[in-house]
């Protein structure tokens, strides 16, 4: 059948290599181009997000990328569902500029709510509509047709989609008042079905960016500079011309790379051309002994988040009141493999394959920084590794760029070293909050404040250049990226639970490091800071944990996720040192719930603080894949664990000093906690996105269950040596 | 200054025309086109580029592909039996769902064949020592373990 939709995409012949991707097996340079895309696909079609191929096989299109939450299977699930077809018949192609529909950005736990419930109503409308089309066609009732596996049949007939549709593609809109089946029959939807990129994973086949290869593609490596403010002064390039195998240096004002035929080629010519380069004076990096106090020294756009009854007045009247101060630091994101990106440049066209949450925003964002225009650049999205917010991915892409537009008809792979991710990923950023509660007479909370401090969450390309990192090294100023999106920092800010007088006032700074979106933005920090605090005013009011926090709820489904923890954790037998602690939030206060337990065992003497185990109790409505879920769940939980015994960016006066996995050192096997996840399916309920559930619940759930252990309250992260001698 | 080399890599000869001071990471995955062995670190620092050198699980990303021109070299790939059929230790890894985004899918693989080599019937605490050098930045090391020891009954 004629592929209708993207005829526009002329194939060039030495660049269409078969390169397997996942499951189903297609071919990435099928949909390689350099011809002008189309424009941004309409979400109200049917076939942009759905397309019907033969023998009963369809394709459904989402701007969304796998990055390993398993959104392809949950998409496949939508589908196979909706049109009674074996998940073998499916298809998923993802986030490609001028092929799938622009969706933004993957993030922020916002697939399942977004794309996959797009592609149910999609596929749920191609199938009434293939119906009706069947029933005109051989003057049935639709009532008496039935579709199952890609074919429609009825009384004697039989046909498979594509012949119904005489080899066209659904034409009309989706159609939200058509019923959904996930909802009910479930034969798909809610069952754990496994994920098939994992076999294609342990045979080695070709599945990441990392892994791309194409016809006499060239290496290419990029000389960093000593900070973020660093100038070039000075270049020595006729030495560099002479070193053998460099195929051709690039520089442009402070950019600088190196192209060879070969990878170890190029790593080795980036060292040597590193030191035939000098740059001048480093900006100078605050004393990171004294960041806490530093932040709050810098200056400040203030606002009222949240205001109700009179939290101030109430508070500086009440005798039962606790303040506590709270820290997090820096934190990177930390890929196991680092950025990488594949570019390609010919007739004024430009080619990128990236691991980018974001396949439209980064095309706009490079059209600009490269003064093309956007229709110019295509971009698609192709899995790397796990980055959990906005890492390297599409600086390492942009620095791709520049060298292939310097050499042109040649594919240029960029991978960064070790020590280039760590360095110049943009971190999550350190965040203070200030608490104060008040307990009345029956030792509930009468009034709460929060003053929180923080830098923005998320600097991601917005079409200012100044988001991808080439920016800083290229002369044309394009201003400082500035605090970017202010939001994330008060995420779950307010307390998730009843208390008449609250008050949060957000204070955002603008902070010395790079900075942008990292799993659960400001909530990790924000629920940290409650979580704990909860317990201590649970102390003080002289009531167990679970009754205090079940005391201040009122949503049945947050009081059902705390009461099925209880009892996973009442009675443990806790050893000398040990403590158990627990957390509960909700995402986004509107989102998944999580309740979490931990136990852990505390050596003051040594400083060593070992989770032994984390049990979590999660609801995110209706369950699309339950072992997906609690692959999500369980991740979070371990990662969690590691931001907080391990995890801290360090920085000198000129930079960034955890350059590796010794100097960035996260939990490793002999550390990470033992995990149990229980979940709490609501049918009735829209799916919400549970990637980020965990994250701060754990961290919080093993800050009070230190205290249980060693009597120390824990009010910086990570919970150092240090902090349990004090 | 280049060579030709002769390596013994999943079960077959390859004549190849490098340094021999290559690590040999990039030889296995440019040379020969094997995406098992993934770059992390290079600093033998997280185990993402593992390989089987004589049955020993290590990491290649800094070890010149001069230096194991004697050595028998296993790779994912070498782990499928002729007719396809996955190792028990790759399927267990499958069964158990074991992976997220996957980039460290091949050094957990790789080092628990290792391990399953030696040892039969892996402790927890067993699995954990061997597996230390693999860093999974998604988490999974929970499935890890379970994986290895459905593997263990299977081998
Ligand atoms: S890449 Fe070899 S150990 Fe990290
Ligand atoms: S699954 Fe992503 S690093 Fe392990």
């Amino acid at each position: 059948m004629e592929n209708t939709r993207r005829q526009f995409i002329k194939k060039i012949g030495s660049v269409s290599i078969a390169f397997a991707i996942a499951e189903p097996v297609y071919v990435i340079g099928q949909y390689f181009s350099v011809e002008a895309p189309e424009n941004k696909l309409n979400k109200e079609e049917i076939n942009s997000w759905l397309e019907v191929l033969e023998n009963g096989r369809v394709r459904i299109f989402t701007g969304k990328l796998e990055l390993g939450q398993g959104i392809r299977t949950a998409i496949m699930q939508m589908a196979a569902e909706e049109l009674d077809t074996s998940l073998d018949l499916i298809e998923v192609h993802m986030a490609e500029t001028g092929v799938t529909p622009d969706e933004g950005f993957t993030a922020a736990s916002r697939s399942i709510e977004t794309s996959a419930m797009s592609v149910r109503q999609a596929a749920a409308s191609a199938r009434e509509i293939i119906l009706k089309i069947a029933a005109k066609k051989w003057e049935l009732p639709a009532s008496e047709l039935n579709l199952k596996d890609g074919r429609v049949t009825g009384q004697n007939k039989e046909a498979y989609l594509h012949e119904i549709l005489e080899g066209k593609q659904i034409d009309g809109a989706v159609d939200s008042s058509v019923a959904v089946k996930g909802k009910t029959v479930r034969k798909y939807v809610g069952q754990p079905i496994p994920r098939k990129d994992i076999e294609t994973m342990v045979r080695g086949d070709q599945i990441f960016v990392q892994d791309l290869r194409f016809p006499g593609m060239l290496h290419a490596r990029v000389v960093h500079p000593p900070s973020y403010t660093s100038k070039i002064v000075s270049v020595n390039a006729a030495e560099i011309e002479e070193l053998p195998s460099l195929v051709k240096m690039v520089r442009k004002d402070s950019f600088i790379g190196v192209l060879a035929e070969k990878e170890y080629e190029a790593i080795s010519l980036a060292q040597q051309v590193k030191s035939l380069v000098s740059w001048d004076a480093p900006s100078a990096l605050p004393d990171q002994n004294e960041l806490k106090s530093y932040l709050k020294s810098l200056p400040v756009e203030e606002k009222v988040q949240e205001n109700r009854g009179n939290a101030e007045s109430v508070l500086a009247t009440s005798e039962h009141k606790l303040e506590a101060s709270f820290f997090k630091p820096y934190l990177m994101h930390a890929a196991n493999g680092p950025s990488c990106a594949v570019a390609f440049f010919e007739n004024d066209m430009l080619q990128i394959w990236s691991h980018c949450q974001g396949a439209y925003p980064l095309r706009r964002t490079i059209a600009k920084l490269m003064e093309m225009p956007e229709d110019s650049v295509n971009v698609k999205a192709v899995p790397g590794s796990g980055c959990f917010g906005h890492n390297g991915a599409n600086d390492v892409a942009t620095e791709a760029a520049l060298l292939a537009r310097e050499y042109p008809g040649r594919h240029i792979r960029l991978q960064w070293s070790r020590d280039d991710e760590n360095r110049w990923e943009p971190f999550g950023t350190a965040m203070i909050a200030d608490l104060q509660a008040s307990l009345n007479a029956d030792g509930k909370i009468a009034a709460w404040k929060c003053d929180v401090w923080s830098d923005g969450h998320s600097n991601r390309p917005n079409e200012n250049p100044n988001t991808l990192l080439p920016s800083f090294f290229l002369e044309k100023d394009y201003g400082h990226p500035g605090i970017g999106y202010r939001g994330g920092a008060w995420r779950n800010a307010a307390p998730y639970y009843t208390i008449p007088n609250l008050k949060v006032d957000s204070h955002m700074f603008q902070g010395p490091l790079r900075i942008s979106s990292l799993r659960s933005l400001g909530t990790y920090t924000n629920i940290f800071a409650i979580e704990s605090f909860m317990d201590e005013l649970a102390e003080k009011a002289g009531k167990d944990p679970f009754q205090f926090r079940l005391e201040h709820s009122e949503d049945p489904r947050a009081i059902e996720c705390i009461m099925k923890l209880q009892p996973k954790v009442e009675g443990l037998k806790l050893k000398n040192n040990e403590g158990l602690g627990i957390a509960f939030s909700r995402y986004k206060n509107a989102t998944s719930y999580c309740a979490m337990a931990a136990k852990v065992h505390v050596n003051r003497a040594n400083g060593k603080v070992r989770v032994e185990k984390l049990w979590a109790v999660v609801e995110a409505g209706e369950t699309i894949n339950p072992d997906g879920l609690k692959n999500q769940v369980e991740g979070g939980m371990i990662q969690s664990a590691s931001w907080a015994l391990l995890e801290e960016v360090k920085f000198g006066s000129t930079h960034i000093t955890s350059l590796d996995w010794a100097t960035y050192p996260i939990l490793r096997f002999p550390d990470t906690p033992e995990v149990e996840v229980e979940i709490i399916d609501r049918v009735e309920e829209p799916a919400v996105g549970a990637g980020e559930a965990s994250m701060a619940p754990t961290t919080a759930a093993i800050a009070n269950a230190v205290y249980k252990a060693c009597g120390v309250r824990i009010r910086s992260l990570p919970i150092t040596k240090e902090l349990l001698k004090s | 200054m280049k060579n030709n080399l002769k390596l013994h890599i999943n079960g077959r000869d390859h004549e190849i025309n490098v340094d021999p001071g290559t690590p040999l990471l990039y030889v296995l995955r440019n040379e020969l086109k094997l995406n098992g062995p993934k770059f992390g670190c290079g600093l033998q620092q997280c185990g993402a580029c593992m390989v089987l050198i004589d049955g020993e699980a290590r990491p290649s990303c800094r070890m010149p592909v001069g230096t194991v021109l004697k050595s028998k070299i296993t790779t994912l790939k070498g782990l499928i039996g002729n007719d396809g059929a996955l190792h028990p230790v790759q399927k267990a890894f499958v069964k158990e769902q074991a992976a997220q985004c996957g980039y460290c899918l091949n050094g957990m693989v790789i080092s628990s064949v290792a391990l399953l080599e030696k040892n039969k019937n892996p402790s927890d605490i067993e699995i954990r020592q061997e597996l230390a050098i693999n860093i999974c930045r998604c988490g999974v090391h929970s499935r890890v373990i379970k994986a290895v020891k459905t593997a263990a009954q299977d081998l």
